[in-house]
Formats: C-alpha cells, sequence, structure tokens
C-alpha cells in the first residue's frame, strides 16, 4: 500500500473484522454431492462466498461429438441422475426432431407415463432431503420406500434401476410389461396416502416452517434474470412450464395444473414439489386411462432397430441391424433445440449436425448449472445451516452442474 | 401469469394450534409409531435375495447353442455397440475337427470385458447378431485387484453343466427361430446322436 502512499492517495483504514474462511466441501456430507464453497464468515452468518464447480465433470458434449446418436444417450443418463429416464427420453426427442419422425400416440403416452414417474422420484428424493436437512429423518425413510417401487417399475420396463438408457430414437425399445403395469397400479394406489402422511409429519410443523421459511428466497425477477426454470422458478411465482409453454410428446392432451409459490424461499420449493407430485399422479392416471392402441415404436427402420427373428431372416432388415450398430446411418443436417421439463428444470439439448454419424456440436442446456450462478446470491447474509438447507432445496445435482 | 392453469399453493401463516407446535410433534410421533407395527421394508440381503426383473442388465454371459457349441463369430458388432469401450476380442479361424467347440467358421479365440468400464447399458446384446451375447440378472462379484475385473472367454462363456436361461429377454418369435430349422440343422450336421 506504500506506493499509493507514494502518489499522495490517502487510503482509509478500516478496522479489521473477526472474519473467517471456511471450507464447505467439496467433499461435505452436508452438501449431497461433490460442491465446494469458500465461506468467507462472520461468526455464523455467511458474508461472501465463492464456488467451485467441476469436480465431476466428465466433457459430455465433447465425448458427444465422437459417438453415435444412440450411444450418446448412456451419457445423459449421467446428468441428472435422480431422474435419468427424462433426460433420455429428452434426448431421443431431440434427435427424432432433427429427423423428422412421428411417434406413434402411444409410444407417446406411455413415455409421459415414464416421464411422470421420473419427476416424481427425482422429487422424492429432493422433498424429503430438505426433510432431513431440517432435522426430520424420518419422512425420508418412509418416501424412499416408494421411490424403490418406481424403480422397479425402470427395472421392469428397461433392465436397470438408475443408469436407465431407456427408450430408443423412434419409441421405446419394449411395450410396458404386465408386471410393470401391476407395479404401476400399486405405486398409483399406494402412493397418494404415503404422500400425505409425509405431508402431516412436516409440512405444517412449526419446526419446520421455522427452519425453511424465508430461507433463500429469490425473487420471480430476479430468478427469470439468471435463467431459472423448473420447480425453482416456479417457487418464486411464475408459472412457467415447458410442458404447458411448449408441449411435447402430447401434453396438451392431459388436464393437470401448475402449482406456484410466492416468494421463492424454500419452503415454496418445498410446497412447489409436493403439489407436482399429485399433479404428476394425475397425468399418469390419465395417460393410463386415456392409452391408445398401437405399435410402441415408429416406423423409423434407418434407426429404430429390426426385431431379431427379421436380422435372421430377410436381408434388409440384417443391413439395417448392421448400419444401426455401427452407426452408420446418415442423419440430416441441421441445428435444433429441443427442451423437456426435466425434474429440476428445463433440460435442453441444443444439437448441430452437419450430417454423417455424431453431432457436430451438442449443448447440453442443464438446469442446475443454472441455479448454482445464484447460490451465492441466495445465501449472502443467511446462516451457514440455512445455506446448506437451500442448496438442497435447489436440488442442484453434482452430475448435472458439472456434465 | 403465463397459463390460467398456475395454482397458488403455499399457506405460510400458521394457525394457534400450529403454533403451539406440541399438537406437530405428538401427531408425528403417531405416525412413526404407527410404522413400528409394518412389514419392514428391507431385505436382509445375503441371506435373501430380492427377484430381479427377467431383462435386469448384470452379468454377461457368451452362449452355446444346444449342442454345446460357442454362438459368437467374432464380428465385433459388440465392441463397436460399446459405449464404454469395454470389449476386445480377437478372431480366429475354425481347423477341422473343431465343429463341435465352434459354431461358424470364425470364433472369438479371445473375447474380453472390463468389467470396469462396463456400464451395463446393454447395447451389446442388442447389437448382437447371432444371439451369443446377454446379460443376465446375476451382479458381478466384488475383487481385491483390480485384473480381476478383466473377464475372458473362461468367466463369459456359459457352462454347459450350468446353463443360463435367457429365453425371457428374448421374444417369443427369437426362441422359436432358434430351436428351428437352423438348431435342428446344425446339431444334425455336428451332433447326430444328439449329445448334450
Amino acid at each position: 500500500m506504500s506506493y499509493l502512499k507514494d502518489k499522495g492517495i490517502e487510503v482509509e483504514y478500516k478496522e479489521i473484522s473477526n472474519l473467517n474462511t471456511l471450507n464447505l466441501g467439496p467433499t461435505h456430507p452436508a452438501t449431497h454431492g461433490i460442491f465446494q464453497n469458500v465461506l468467507t464468515m462472520n461468526g455464523e452468518i455467511i458474508e461472501d462466498s465463492q464456488q467451485t464447480i467441476g469436480y465431476i465433470h466428465r466433457a459430455f458434449e465433447k465425448i458427444a461429438e465422437r459417438r453415435p446418436y444412440n450411444q450418446i444417450t448412456v451419457l445423459t443418463d449421467r446428468m441428472n441422475y435422480c431422474s435419468s429416464p427424462i433426460n433420455n427420453l429428452g434426448w431421443h426427442m431431440t434427435v427424432e426432431k432433427l429427423i423428422g419422425v412421428d411417434i406413434p400416440k402411444r409410444a407417446q403416452y406411455l413415455r409421459v407415463i415414464i416421464m411422470e414417474l421420473a419427476r416424481i422420484s427425482d422429487h422424492i428424493i429432493c422433498d424429503s432431503v430438505i426433510a432431513v436437512d431440517t432435522g426430520a429423518l424420518t419422512g425420508f425413510t418412509y418416501l424412499f420406500q416408494w421411490r424403490e417401487l418406481i424403480y422397479e417399475i425402470y427395472e421392469e420396463l428397461c433392465g436397470a434401476r438408475l443408469t436407465t438408457n431407456l427408450g430408443r430414437i423412434g419409441g421405446l425399445e419394449r411395450d410396458f410389461t404386465m408386471t410393470a403395469w401391476k407395479k404401476l397400479d400399486k405405486f398409483l394406489k399406494g402412493f397418494p396416502a404415503v404422500l400425505e402422511e409425509f405431508e402431516n409429519l412436516v409440512k405444517r410443523n412449526r419446526i419446520f416452517m421455522d427452519r425453511t421459511v424465508k430461507v433463500g428466497p429469490i425473487s420471480g425477477e430476479r430468478a427469470l434474470e439468471y435463467g431459472f426454470t423448473g420447480p425453482n422458478l416456479r417457487a418464486a411465482g411464475v408459472d412457467y412450464d415447458v410442458r404447458v409453454a411448449l408441449p411435447y410428446s402430447s401434453y396438451e392432451d392431459f388436464e393437470f395444473a401448475i402449482p406456484v409459490g410466492e416468494n421463492g424461499d424454500t419452503y415454496d420449493r418445498f410446497m412447489v414439489r409436493l403439489e407436482e407430485m399429485k399433479e404428476s399422479l394425475r397425468i399418469i392416471q390419465q395417460a393410463k386411462e386415456g392409452l391408445p392402441e398401437g405399435p410402441f415404436h415408429a416406423d423409423v427402420p434407418a434407426f429404430y432397430l429390426p426385431p431379431k427373428e427379421d436380422v435372421y431372416n430377410k436381408m434388409e432388415a440384417l443391413i439395417y441391424h448392421f448400419k444401426i450398430v455401427m452407426g452408420e446411418t446418415d442423419v440430416p443436417s441441421g441445428t435444433v433445440y429441443h427442451s423437456v421439463e426435466g425434474g429440476n428444470g428445463e433440460v435442453g439439448f441444443y444439437l448441430i449436425s452437419d450430417g454423417g454419424r455424431s453431432p457436430y456440436r451438442l449443448h447440453l442446456r442443464r438446469p442446475c448449472f443454472i441455479y448454482y450462478q445464484a447460490y451465492p446470491e441466495m445465501i449472502k447474509g443467511s446462516m451457514l445451516s440455512d445455506a446448506i438447507l437451500t442448496l438442497s432445496s435447489m436440488n442442484v445435482i453434482a452430475g448435472e452442474l458439472d456434465a | 401469469m403465463l397459463t390460467n392453469r398456475s395454482k397458488q399453493v403455499v399457506k405460510r401463516e400458521m394457525s394457534l394450534a400450529e403454533k403451539l407446535y406440541l399438537p406437530a410433534i405428538f401427531s408425528g410421533m403417531a405416525i412413526t409409531f404407527k410404522h413400528m407395527f409394518k412389514k419392514p421394508a428391507t431385505v436382509k440381503y445375503p441371506e435373501e435375495k430380492r427377484e430381479m426383473a427377467p431383462i435386469y442388465r448384470g452379468h454377461h454371459v457368451l452362449k452355446r447353442d444346444n449342442a454345446g457349441a460357442e454362438r459368437c463369430t467374432a464380428c465385433g458388432l459388440c465392441a463397436v455397440a460399446c459405449p464404454a469401450e469395454a470389449i476386445t476380442m480377437d478372431a480366429a479361424e475354425r481347423k477341422p475337427g473343431e465343429e463341435s467347440l465352434y459354431r461358424e467358421e470364425k470364433y472369438a479365440a479371445k473375447y474380453e470385458i472390463n468389467m470396469l468400464r462396463c456400464i451395463f447399458c446393454g447395447l451389446c446384446e442388442e447389437a448382437c447378431p447371432k444371439e451369443a451375447i446377454f446379460l443376465t440378472d446375476t451382479i458381478v462379484n466384488p475383487e481385491y485387484a483390480r485384473a480381476g475385473f478383466i473377464y475372458g472367454k473362461d468367466k463369459l462363456v456359459e457352462r454347459m453343466d450350468a446353463r443360463i436361461d435367457v429365453s425371457k429377454r428374448q421374444t417369443a418369435d427369437v426362441a422359436m427361430f432358434k430351436m428351428g430349422e437352423s438348431e435342428a440343422k446344425h446339431n444334425q450336421l455336428y451332433n447326430p446322436k444328439g449329445e448334450q
């Protein structure tokens, strides 16, 4: 500072306050993922914070430039791994938009059922984890038993529970089996009561409300400036939902409300997700009742694998089989953007194709990446334990943040 | 408001009973108390095992046909389809007299799956044009050393004394096709006595 003095500039020195630096993360059990927050603490109050991202960056966008289109699905599994079917199907819809395929109504409805199940499982995780972070572990264990049932339905549909790789370009890889329908019926029958029980446990509990009301608020205007979407934006009072604004996969056929909050605080985010689960149940019910008959995949021989018996018996099917697996089917060149309402918000795929087997460039719009930008602003001036709660109520998933 | 579908869901004013917070505590405790008499949701794993879906994607198997010949012809489609690049193989030509070992004229002399790379996506099973590789509903065993996870043909090829049923993973037509004429012709050629 002496050079300032030499130049004749007066520097005013303030009394140095009692600030500490606290490293929250990168592997802190309370943050539910790998997030590093370097917090400047004044006692228990956060004065300033600095975030580090990229701890589990796996360069999906770059890897996608060298992969055939059907192999990119497994990359999307690993973005928001709490609701991977939404990412899988979102990617398939993007490619279908590029190549211009009409998906049969039945496949669209089945997709809606799968995506709404995934949304419920995502919200189960977020809501019960908010309760855990306020100290109510019990509701978490009750709800997770039912998330298990959703995973069993996935298992019946595609063979895996977490990294599903569900669906194919042009439809689904197989129709729902009887076991899957039975499990879905069991879920639809049993889950509302469980949800109500969870509500009774935490929703109007004063301890829970004191911990969550006015914690980590963000105004609707500010949230829009950051580019929030999904439940976190709706909690701030803006009723934007991709399913209504830009309907995909026949969402316009279903009747459902959009729950909105008011202040965009943790309690609002919790409540919006809680109500969205009920709306999702309504959508599944409608899709199940109105399920049309028909094929579960479109007739796109150049992209959808032929049935195995045709591969052995028919020349043409064998040729298509080898071409698809080896990634030799050309897609038209062009640019598409397709977005789906993911568990956390608008999951977007910006795909540039110059023809050929793999994308020229793929950008993944990951909502968590956007939420995390606003995180320092939302926790400034709040307590440390509230910062943890804000992070979990925004449902920032490390895999989606870093991609 | 962008849509006419929005629904305000948050009510933050607390009633007197809620402000007292004791009723909420007791009602919460009543709920947890009720759960003490319910059947536990857990599965006591090593003793009890959960039934997996018939199409569960676990440990791979390289199938043999009914005569005991390996079905794989080392075409390499599974290796091409693998997003994790976990599969490697070396092809070799079948010599006279090996007809009962290998189904086709070309076979995989070496076939390795690196189970540490494998993501169990099932694309290899889908790609196989010979019904040779399947995923099963068993889970890969843990090992102490990384080298143990590179599975060669010794671990992958199914044993004839412990055959693995994959018929549930196939469509009915494929199962019929496999049991149909081509299988019969093969058996007639190479295993006329019908020995297993």
